[in-house]
C-alpha cells in the first residue's frame, strides 16, 4: 500500500490481530460447517475497529486514520484476504460509497451501517444478465408520495443477512437508486449459494413494494456517477483482497518449495519449478502494482479512475485464479484435498474473478475507453 | 557492490519549476516531431548516430543532459522525478533516443559504478556532451547466457595487454567510440575469477568489424574480431581479474534498462515508426473490425497488459529503492517486457489476419514481418530463461542451478564441440 503513517500502521496492526484471532482459516471452516456467512456480533466489533467509517466523512459519523479513506479501506481488504475473512465488508462499503454522495434523508442509515448494527447490500445485478449496472429492469413507479418497486434482482451479496438494500431501478425512464428495507411488505429473499466457503448471495423479489419518496438516493442526474463510484469501490476491494490472498498463498507455497524434497533435492531447486515460481512472483508484483494504481486513482477521484479500475480488475482477474491453480500443482496431491487450505483461497479468488465484470468484459471496457480518448484527442 | 552512485543532490528548483523551464527550452531549441509518426532512427544506419550526437550536444549546452548523472561528471545530479518530468515534457520533440541504451543506461552507468576517477571524468562527460557513443562487447559466438565463460584472451606482453578472440551481438558497434570488453586474463582459476574488463577504442588497429543481418533485415548488430589488439593499463575498468564484478553491474543495468526502468534514460519516444506502440483503434478501423466484439476484446487485453507493464516498472523501481524488493527484482521488469511484447505481437498478428501475411497494399504486412522477430524481446539483454533463474534464486532464494564448471579451473572446463 502507500506510505505508512504511524496512524495507519497502528490501524493495520489492530485490524490484523483482530483478523488473526477472530477470522482465522479454522474459524472460516467452522462457519462453513455451521452454514453461517458471518456472525452479526463479530461484524459489530469489526465496525468498532473503524472498517465501516473509512468512506464516511466525519460530519456523518465516519473518518479515516490517514485522511485517505479509500486507501485505508483497500488496506483492510488486503489484510482480510490474508485469512479469507468472512463478513459483509464489500456490500456495506459499496452501499456507503453511494449514500455519502447524497446523504440527505439517509443520515440514520449511514450511522447504523457505520456502527455495524445494520448490514446493507447493493441490489444491482438482474437475473440472466451479465454485469451492466446501468441497465435496470426493476421499476420504481411514482405512487402517492413515494414509489412502488417491482421486479427481481439477484446475486445480492449477503442479501439474507441485510436489513436494507440499495436497489438500482428504472423510474420514469431514468436509472435511480432506492433504499428498500428487506422487511417491507412485498420483499422476498431467497438465498443463492456461491463457490466460496461462506459468502452467500440472494435473489430478491419486489412485488409492489411501497417506499417513501425519501427512499430515493441522490437525484436522477447524480445516479450514473454514484453507480460508477460504487462499482469502482466494489472492484478495488476485490483486487486488494486478492492481493492479500495471493501474498499468503505465495508465502506458504514458496516455503513448500524449500521444505519439500524429492529425489534428495528441494522442489525449488528444479529449474522447471523455479521458473514457475518466478512467474508467480512476477504476476504477484504486477497484481499489486496495478491494484495500487487503481486504488490511488479512485481515492483521488481522478478522471482516469474507471480505466485504472478496469485495467486492475482485468489483470488481477485474468491471473489470480490461474496462480492459485499453479500453487495447487506445486503442492501435488495434497493441494486438491479438502483438508489443505488452498481451496479456501481458490474459491474466493475465483468468485471475485467473475463478479462485477469478468476480465473479458473489462477488456472490452478498456478498449471502449481508449476509443473514446482517441476520438476526443 | 554498492548501489549506483547517483545520490540526489540538493536543488532549490521544484520539479514543477524544472518542468516549466524544460518546456520553454525545448520549444526554443529542439526540433518538434509528431510522436505518433516519429523520424526514423534506424540503428543500422550511420546518419541517425551523427544526428543523435548533435542533439545530445544541444541538450548538454542547454543544461538538460544527464539529469540523474552526478554533477562532478557533467550531469545534473537530480532525482528521477526530474527525469520523468523531462521525459513527459519532451514527448513532442526529437531527442537522441538511441543513445539511451546501451550508452547511458548500461555503459555510462557501469563506468560510474566501477570506473577510475579518470575514466569517469573522461567518458561520462564525453557521452553527456554527445562526443562519445559506448557499446558493450560481452557475448561471444561460443555462447551468450554463460557470459562468464568467455574465451577472448588478454595476455600480458611487457606493460601492454594483447587481445585475441571474437565478440558478437554488440549494438551498433560500427557507430561507437569505445566498448566495454570482457576478456579472460587467467585460465588457471575458476571462470569468474580470471576475467578483466577493458574499455576499448573501437577504431583501434587489430579490430575487424562485421555486421549481422537479422530475420527482419536489421543490420544494427555487429560482431568484432580481435587480432593482436594492443591496450594499455589505462584501458582496464575495475581490477585486473575483477572483470566479473564490472560485468555484473552491466547486467544489472541492462536488465533494468531493457524493461524501461533506468533513471539514466532520457526521453521516452519511439526510435522510429516500427517502435511506436500499436494503435489498436486505428488498426480495427482499418480492418473493418471496429464493431467486432472478438477483436475489441483481444485489443483491450493487450492494452491492459501494456498499462500494467508501465505500472509494474514504477512499482519495482520504487520497491528496489525503498528496499522492499532486492535489486535482482529488475529481472521482473525484464521478463514482463518480453511477455508483454509477445502478447502485443500475437494480438496484432491475430487482428491483422491475412493482411499481415500478404501485402494487399494496406501496409499491415509489417505486423507479420514484426512477428517473425518476436523472440528478440526474450533474447536481447539476456534471455528470459536466465532472468527467471535470477528471480528464482536471487529474489526468492531457491538453490542455484547445478553448474559443472563451479570451482573448476577454467582450462579444465568442457567447452563446445568444435
Amino acid at each position: 500500500m502507500t506510505e505508512a503513517s504511524p496512524e495507519r500502521l497502528l490501524f493495520a496492526s489492530t485490524t490484523q490481530s483482530f483478523l488473526e484471532k477472530e477470522a482465522s482459516l479454522g474459524r472460516l471452516r467452522e462457519l462453513h460447517g455451521a452454514g453461517t456467512a458471518f456472525e452479526a456480533d463479530w461484524w459489530r466489533r469489526a465496525a468498532e475497529l473503524g472498517w465501516t467509517s473509512l468512506l464516511v466523512p466525519e460530519e456523518l459519523g465516519g473518518g479515516s486514520v490517514s485522511g485517505d479513506g479509500v486507501a485505508d479501506l483497500a488496506l483492510v481488504a488486503e489484510l482480510a484476504g490474508k485469512t479469507v475473512a468472512p463478513g459483509p465488508l464489500h456490500p456495506v462499503s459499496t452501499v456507503l460509497a453511494g449514500l455519502v454522495e447524497a446523504p440527505e434523508n439517509h443520515e440514520d442509515t449511514i450511522e447504523s451501517l457505520v456502527s455495524g448494527e445494520v448490514v446493507g447490500s447493493w441490489a444491482v445485478y438482474q437475473p440472466g444478465k451479465p454485469w451492466s449496472p446501468l441497465d435496470a429492469a426493476v421499476t420504481a413507479t411514482p405512487s402517492g408520495s413515494g414509489f412502488r418497486i417491482d421486479g427481481v434482482k439477484d446475486r445480492v451479496e449477503a442479501g439474507a443477512e441485510s436489513a436494507i438494500l440499495l436497489v438500482v431501478a428504472r423510474s420514469e425512464g431514468v436509472v435511480r437508486q432506492f433504499l428498500v428495507p428487506t422487511d417491507a411488505p412485498g420483499v422476498s429473499v431467497e438465498p443463492q449459494r456461491s463457490i466460496d466457503m461462506v459468502k452467500t448471495y440472494a435473489r430478491v423479489r419486489f412485488d409492489g413494494v411501497e417506499v417513501d419518496g425519501s427512499a430515493a438516493v441522490g437525484s436522477a442526474e447524480q445516479t450514473s456517477d454514484m453507480i460508477a463510484r460504487q462499482s469502482q469501490i466494489a472492484m478495488i476491494l476485490q483486487c486488494a483482497e486478492i492481493v492479500g490472498m495471493l501474498e499468503t498463498v505465495l508465502d506458504f507455497t514458496i516455503q513448500w518449495g524449500f521444505d519439500r524434497h524429492s529425489f534428495g533435492r528441494p522442489l525449488g531447486s528444479y529449474q522447471a519449478l523455479k521458473h514457475k515460481y518466478a512467474d508467480l512472483k512476477i504476476w504477484f508484483e504486477a497484481c499489486r502494482a496495478t491494484t495500487n494504481s487503481a486504488v490511488a486513482e479512485v481515492a483521488s477521484r481522478s478522471p482516469g479512475a474507471e480505466m485504472a479500475v478496469s485495467i486492475a480488475k482485468s489483470y488481477v482477474g485474468e491471473h489470480a485464479p490461474g496462480m492459485l491453480q499453479d500453487c495447487t500443482q506445486l503442492h501435488g496431491g495434497i493441494g486438491v484435498t479438502w483438508e489443505h487450505d488452498l481451496h479456501l483461497f481458490l474459491r474466493r479468488v475465483t468468485l471475485y474473478r467473475s463478479m462485477f465484470g469478468t476480465p473479458e468484459e473489462h477488456n472490452l471496457n478498456v478498449y471502449a475507453l481508449t476509443e473514446q480518448l482517441e476520438s476526443v484527442s | 557492490m554498492t548501489e549506483t552512485a547517483s545520490a540526489p543532490t540538493e536543488t532549490t528548483e521544484s520539479v514543477e519549476e524544472f518542468a516549466a523551464r524544460a518546456r520553454a527550452w525545448l520549444a526554443e531549441n529542439m526540433p518538434s516531431i509528431d510522436p505518433i509518426n516519429p523520424p526514423e532512427h534506424d540503428r543500422g544506419e550511420e546518419a541517425p548516430w551523427l544526428r543523435a550526437r548533435e542533439l545530445q550536444t544541444k541538450l548538454y549546452e542547454g543544461g538538460f543532459a544527464g539529469i540523474c548523472f552526478p554533477k562532478e561528471y557533467g550531469g545534473l545530479g537530480l532525482p528521477i522525478a526530474y527525469q520523468k518530468t523531462f521525459d513527459n515534457e519532451s514527448r513532442c520533440y526529437e531527442l537522441p533516443i538511441i543513445l539511451n541504451t546501451p550508452t547511458f543506461t548500461i555503459c555510462a552507468a557501469t563506468i560510474l559504478d566501477t570506473g577510475s576517477e579518470e575514466q569517469k571524468h573522461q567518458h561520462i562527460s564525453a557521452v553527456l556532451r554527445g562526443d562519445e557513443v559506448l557499446v558493450q562487447l560481452l557475448s561471444e559466438p561460443s555462447g551468450g547466457s554463460d557470459l562468464a565463460g568467455v574465451i577472448t584472451r588478454a595476455e600480458r606482453k611487457g606493460d601492454r595487454w594483447v587481445i585475441n578472440g571474437a565478440k558478437t551481438w554488440s549494438t551498433s558497434a560500427f557507430a561507437a567510440d569505445y566498448g566495454l570488453m570482457l576478456a579472460r586474463t587467467d585460465w588457471d582459476v575458476p571462470k569468474h575469477e580470471g576475467l578483466t574488463m577493458f574499455l576499448v577504442p573501437i577504431d583501434s588497429p587489430g579490430i575487424t568489424l562485421r555486421r549481422i543481418k537479422q530475420v527482419n533485415g536489421s543490420v544494427e548488430f555487429c560482431e568484432e574480431f580481435f587480432d593482436n589488439l594492443e591496450l594499455g593499463d589505462d584501458a582496464v575498468v575495475g581490477e585486473v581479474n575483477g572483470g566479473w564484478q564490472v560485468a555484473s553491474r552491466q547486467l544489472y543495468h541492462e536488465r533494468r534498462a531493457v524493461g524501461g526502468g533506468s533513471e539514466f534514460a532520457s526521453g521516452i519516444g519511439a526510435e522510429g515508426k516500427s517502435d511506436v506502440p500499436i494503435d489498436y483503434v486505428a488498426l480495427l478501423q482499418a480492418t473493418g473490425q471496429a464493431d467486432s466484439e472478438r477483436a475489441r476484446e483481444i485489443a483491450g487485453r493487450a492494452l491492459v497488459h501494456r498499462a500494467v507493464r508501465e505500472q509494474l516498472i514504477d512499482h519495482v523501481y520504487h520497491g528496489v529503492l525503498d528496499g522492499s524488493l532486492p535489486p535482482a527484482a529488475g529481472s521482473i521488469i525484464r521478463v514482463t517486457h518480453a511477455d508483454t511484447h509477445h502478447l502485443e505481437f500475437d494480438s496484432v498478428l491475430a487482428l491483422s489476419a491475412s493482411s499481415g501475411v500478404v501485402d494487399v497494399g494496406d501496409g499491415l504486412i509489417r505486423y507479420g514481418e514484426r512477428y517473425l522477430s518476436r523472440q528478440t524481446a526474450a533474447l536481447g539483454g539476456g534471455t528470459t530463461e536466465i532472468a527467471r533463474n535470477i528471480i528464482g534464486e536471487r529474489v526468492l532464494g531457491f538453490p542455484r542451478e547445478y553448474a559443472a564448471d563451479r570451482g573448476v579451473a577454467f582450462n579444465q572446463v568442457k567447452r563446445n564441440k568444435s
